[in-house]
């Protein structure tokens, strides 16, 4: 890729002393005080306790949420809005029931106003790079849930985003498919290299993807540690049994329970929070 | 929750994840023929025919159950001889035509009405603040009432039958649009537009889409609605029209028309519901598919 060196720099993605507040019954700080940068092209996870507002901060930086205090920028702009420079995944696919795999992964290119003929090539390929060729034609509802975010992810990579935003994206899948799609998330990754910021319950999975993992605190979710993942890319499959490897599984364990031992103490409310997005 | 409960497996993960499936909205009938086997369309034939068999035995002994009596209820053999008496009648084909274009007029109207006002009501609170409570008000009158103001507010009887018929098809269409919009699942919208989608595109591409299976059953209800209007909507009229020989029937007491006026209405009905059924399955195959793996 020619353009690998400026790939490379682009997706930085600069939080400064950002809070942001929910509206609720009561109006409740999520997020307090987190100040981190993310490199262009890194791949960060945040893991902290339910409802610590891991999914919100996530919701800023995809332009969904304002922040009521802080400087959120990406290389150097102010979020102002969703954009297609910053793709989104939930836990479950939020793709369009009317429209076919290759309909909705063209989506994006549609959008932006590329020609019918030429988006549904550049469909074909991407719906290639996620595994699922000769699926083009099948509706969501007719694919399985690993499949629907395989088209989930070639949905959003087709617009060539600076950062991917992955919320649990694996959550709701069985054991064996999620290890397959994190597999295939690496691979990816590897090959396109956009920054990842991906939200997730499961330790194991922050470990095996990411170069960094964030910890955070109750809510108001805090940065309580940043973890590097100083382990060698690429990742071999045995990776989660090597002593490294289950030496930050144990710190980050202790960190977790710690915080969850703690906003249980507090008497706070472990609730989930709903996206409150302007519809 | 224990702080041990907190092992962040995958079962612990899924357990703790909000099930949201996609829920298919509206409660659209996805075609109750479709994959029908034979012994089960045999059985709904036999029932009609028991129907029609229960009603002939009870016309002619003049069955008298106390509160509800047959006795001057038209036999079937009666019935089916006034049709074939409406069937020869050179009239038949004026009252056919007359009752289709005050149906589809009245319908055609609403329907576009309908869908336009439910789908701004239903993406702005404002215009639901300001529009529902007034169609809120109109909407228990019953196309009998509106009779005489209708005859005064239109130039034309012809204008006033539109208008009732219009007036019974308008709500359904209107608060399943509305329902549709509302239901559509806000990550939709929010996945779009981090995909690109502006204002127009999330309308036309996830707002319209989505609501179209709740909008289909309103048009099928409203097609039924209206059709129910017909006999009010024709009592205005002079003198053609399925609703109006039915009227004309109770008027003269021919007992028999009545019956064949009812059952032209209800077959009807039937028919043009069934058609917009068809319509919006064509239009979205994708529906079918959903409900299917739903």
């Amino acid at each position: 890729m020619s353009a690998a060196v400026s790939t490379q720099k682009a997706g930085r993605i600069e939080l400064d002393d950002i809070a942001i507040h929910l509206p609720g019954k009561v109006r409740f700080e999520a997020v307090r005080n987190i100040t981190t940068t993310i490199a262009g092209g890194e791949f960060v996870s945040i893991i902290g306790p339910s409802g610590c507002g891991k999914s919100t901060l996530l919701n800023a930086v995809a332009g969904y949420l304002q922040p009521s205090n802080g400087r959120l920028r990406v290389d150097g702009e102010a979020v102002s809005g969703p954009g297609p420079d910053r793709g989104m995944v939930f836990q479950h696919h939020s793709l369009l029931p009317w429209r076919t795999a290759l309909d909705n992964v063209a989506f994006g290119l549609k959008m932006s106003g590329v020609g019918r003929r030429e988006r549904r090539e550049r469909a074909e390929e991407f719906l290639q790079l996620v595994g699922l060729r000769g699926f083009s034609d099948r509706y969501p509802a007719q694919l399985s849930g690993g499949m629907q975010q395989r088209v989930e992810i070639a949905r959003v990579l087709i617009n060539n985003p600076r950062v991917v935003l992955m919320d649990e994206p694996f959550g709701a899948l069985d054991a064996q498919t999620r290890e397959r799609m994190q597999q295939l998330l690496l691979g990816i990754w590897g090959r396109l290299r956009p920054t990842v910021l991906f939200v997730t319950h499961d330790i194991d999975e922050a470990l095996v993807l990411s170069d960094r993992v964030l910890v955070m605190t109750h809510r108001p979710g805090r940065i309580r540690e940043e973890i590097v993942v100083d382990l060698p890319r690429p990742r071999p499959e045995d990776i989660s049994v090597s002593p490294e490897f289950i030496a930050l599984k144990k710190r980050c364990l202790a960190l977790v329970q710690d915080e969850v031992r703690q906003s249980l103490v507090g008497g706070l409310e472990v609730a989930r929070i709903e996206l409150p997005v302007e519809a | 929750m224990s702080a041990s409960a907190l092992a962040l497996s995958p079962a612990a993960a899924s357990a703790t994840a909000p099930a949201a499936p996609e829920i298919p909205r509206g409660g659209f009938l996805a075609g109750w023929w479709a994959g029908l086997r034979l012994d089960r369309i045999a059985l709904r034939v036999l029932a009609l025919i028991l129907c029609v068999a229960f009603w002939q035995a009870a016309a002619v002994h003049h069955l008298d159950l106390g509160i509800v009596t047959f006795r001057f209820v038209p036999a079937p053999t009666e019935v089916a001889a006034a049709a074939w008496g409406l069937f020869q009648s050179p009239k038949l084909f004026a009252h056919v035509t007359n009752s289709l274009i005050r149906v589809f007029a009245g319908f055609g109207v609403a329907a576009l009405l309908g869908i336009a006002l439910g789908l701004v009501i239903g993406r702005s609170r404002w215009l639901e603040d300001t529009l529902l409570p007034p169609l809120e008000v109109m909407r228990p009158i019953p196309g009998v009432a509106w009779i005489p103001l209708a005859i005064l507010m239109f130039p034309s009887s012809e204008l006033s039958m539109i208008f009732i018929t219009f007036m019974g098809a308008l709500f359904p269409v209107l608060l399943n649009t509305i329902h549709g919009v509302e239901a559509i699942d806000r990550r939709l919208i929010a996945s779009s537009r981090s995909l690109g989608a502006g204002r127009w595109s999330v309308f036309a591409e996830v707002v319209l889409p989505g609501a179209l299976p709740s909008v289909v059953t309103g048009l099928a209800i409203g097609m039924g609605t209206s059709w129910f209007c017909l006999v009010t909507a024709e009592m205005i009229a002079g003198q053609y029209g399925i609703g109006y020989y039915t009227w004309e029937s109770y008027t003269l007491q021919n007992y028999a028309d009545i019956v064949v006026g009812m059952l032209f209405i209800g077959a009807f009905g039937m028919a043009s519901s069934g058609l917009i059924k068809l319509l919006g399955r064509l239009l979205m195959p994708w529906y079918r598919i959903q409900e299917r793996h739903a």
